[in-house]
């Protein structure tokens, strides 16, 4: 069972990395929803 | 929502899958042992950053075209997504080094120019960044990334055209070259997961994009009111 330490290793980083870009596309856009949101309700208000 | 859940699950089971066929159903190389089964993550995910590239050029090469600002959105989240991927190549790249090779990392021609690529596209994302004017920003990233997307095909001739520390290519790579039928099967189950993947992150990516540009038409209504 020689390397399979550096072989977990490599499957973690890989997974981690894509998890940790999914949850920054998905913050990002959360955050945008609420900023679109708000600006719509401020017009909407103005109207 | 339900869809984008939907595909969610059906791209993390491919993964699984992926590295269940990585583990379990390839067989051990005689050579290298257990270390060789990172090939199915790196290779994979160099093949699917690639295809995410690929796509990046096409957008740019649309954009420069049609000045629609979707080539925009297209080309700046696929290159995004290819970024990812590619950084996972050059992570995985010197675990699998080291015990094989003895070194971490050397500068032979597809190590360099994969790293130049990694380089070129966080440039692409940063120009962005420096140009407030949508118009001019899509412009001179579609420009940047036409340029940038020169470094695909020295990549994939790198290892073809020069003796290199890096492995010959088990795929395309003339006679004499080539994989164990299931290790084969393996890495085409694994490529076709890291595609799902790329094309989950892409469509998630390009969302955010046509967001913000609604933003911007917003913002410019509120502006103007």
């Amino acid at each position: 069972m020689k390397n399979l330490d550096s072989v977990f290793a490599a499957y973690l980083f890989a997974w981690g990395i894509f998890f940790v870009y999914y949850l920054s596309v998905a913050r990002r856009a959360s955050a945008l929803r609420d900023e679109l949101k708000q600006l719509k309700d401020s017009l909407n208000r103005g109207k | 929502m339900a869809k984008h859940a939907l595909g969610s699950a059906i791209v993390v089971l491919l993964l699984v899958a992926a590295a269940y066929g990585a583990f379990f159903i390839a067989p051990t190389d005689v050579k290298q042992g257990l270390i060789y089964r990172i090939l199915f993550l790196h290779v994979s995910s160099a093949w699917a950053g690639l295809t995410a590239f690929f796509i990046c050029f096409v957008g740019n090469l649309m954009y420069v075209w049609r000045r629609a600002p979707q080539w925009d959105w297209l080309g700046t989240s696929a290159a995004e997504v290819g970024l990812a991927f590619t950084t996972v190549v050059l992570v995985t790249g010197p675990i699998w080094a080291h015990p094989v090779w003895g070194i971490w990392w050397t500068w032979d021609a597809r190590l360099t120019s994969t790293f130049v690529l990694w380089l070129l596209y966080v440039s692409y994302l940063l120009l962005r960044t420096l140009v407030e004017e949508p118009d001019r920003r899509a412009l001179f990233s579609a420009l940047f990334g036409i340029f940038a997307f020169l470094d695909v095909p020295l990549v994939f001739g790198s290892i073809r055209w020069w003796r290199t520390q890096h492995p010959q290519p088990v795929v395309m790579g003339g006679p004499g070259t080539g994989l164990d039928p299931t290790m084969w099967k393996v890495l085409f189950f694994s490529w076709m997961a890291m595609l799902a993947l790329m094309t989950l992150l892409l469509l998630a990516r390009y969302k955010l994009e046509a967001m913000r540009g609604d933003l911007d038409i917003v913002r410019r209504e509120a502006e103007a009111a």
